[in-house]
C-alpha cells in the first residue's frame, strides 16, 4: 500500500498518523513539506527510523529541491525519486492512501 | 493504466494544484490515460479563465487548458463548490441570472456523481490538496 504524505511533521500530525496505522510493508512517500520530514537530526528523525524497521520510506526529489534540501542532509535509505517514480509506485501499489 | 485525480486545492494557494498537474503530466507521458480530473472545493478555483499571473510565474489555469486540449483529458469542476465560489459556465450564468461567465476552456461544470464515477471506472484515484 502507498501513502503519500504532504505536510511537515512539524506543522501537522498526519504522518505519525500515518504511522500509527499503516500495514506492515506500506510504501511512504514525503512530498511537498513532507519532505522535511526527511531530514536528520530533527526531532522526527526516531519515527522514520523506527518506521523504516517495517516500511519503506521515498521521497519527491523536485520538493527536497525547491526547499533548498540537500540530499546528504537526508536519513540514510530514503529512496529519493521524480514523478515519474511518484506514478510507478501508484502503478506499483494496488491502494495509495494520499494523506492531506 | 487508467487515473482519476481529484484536486482539492486552488490554486497558488500552496502547492497541491502544482503536485497534480506534475503528476497528471508525468502519468501521460508514462503512457497512462487520465479519465478524469476533477476540481472540488477550492480546487474549483483552477478553472477560472480570468486569472492573470505574472508574465515570469507560471499559469495554472491555462496549463490544465492546456494539457486536457493536447491529450483529451476531461476537467470538471463540482457543480455545488463552483457555485459557492462563484465559479460560473454560460449555462450556470444563465440559471442563476449572472451578469458573467468565468469557467476557462475545457472545464466543465458538473456534479460530484462525476468523482464517484471516476473512483469506480478508474484503476487508481490520486487525490492532491491541502
Amino acid at each position: 500500500m502507498l501513502h503519500t504524505i504532504n505536510k511537515s511533521p512539524f506543522e501537522k500530525n498526519s504522518l505519525q498518523t500515518c504511522l500509527r496505522v499503516a500495514p506492515d510493508k506500506s510504501n511512504i512517500l514525503l512530498i511537498e513539506d513532507g519532505v522535511y520530514a526527511a531530514l536528520k537530526n530533527t526531532d522526527f528523525e526516531k519515527n522514520i527510523l523506527e518506521g523504516q524497521k517495517i516500511h519503506k520510506f521515498y521521497v519527491l526529489e523536485p520538493d527536497l529541491k525547491a526547499r533548498g534540501l540537500d540530499i546528504k542532509s537526508l536519513i540514510p535509505n530514503i529512496d529519493i525519486i521524480d514523478y515519474k517514480g511518484f506514478v510507478k509506485l501508484t502503478v506499483e501499489n494496488s491502494r495509495v492512501q494520499n494523506w492531506l | 493504466m487508467k487515473f482519476g485525480i481529484l484536486v482539492n486545492e486552488g490554486p497558488y494557494t500552496h502547492q497541491a494544484s502544482d503536485s497534480a498537474y506534475l503528476f497528471t503530466k508525468a502519468a501521460i507521458e508514462d503512457g497512462h490515460e487520465i479519465f478524469r480530473v476533477f476540481f472540488y472545493h477550492d480546487g474549483v478555483n483552477n478553472g477560472t479563465r480570468l486569472a492573470t499571473p505574472p508574465q515570469d510565474d507560471r499559469h495554472i489555469p491555462n496549463r490544465w487548458t492546456e494539457l486536457a486540449k493536447e491529450n483529451n483529458i476531461d476537467l470538471v469542476v463540482c457543480v455545488a463548490a463552483a457555485q459557492r465560489r462563484g465559479m460560473v459556465d454560460p449555462e450556470e450564468m444563465k440559471r442563476n441570472k449572472k451578469d458573467a461567465n468565468n469557467l476557462a476552456e475545457n472545464f466543465r461544470i458538473s456534479g460530484l456523481g462525476q468523482l464517484i464515477e471516476a473512483g469506480i471506472q478508474t484503476d487508481r484515484l490520486i487525490t492532491f490538496g491541502d
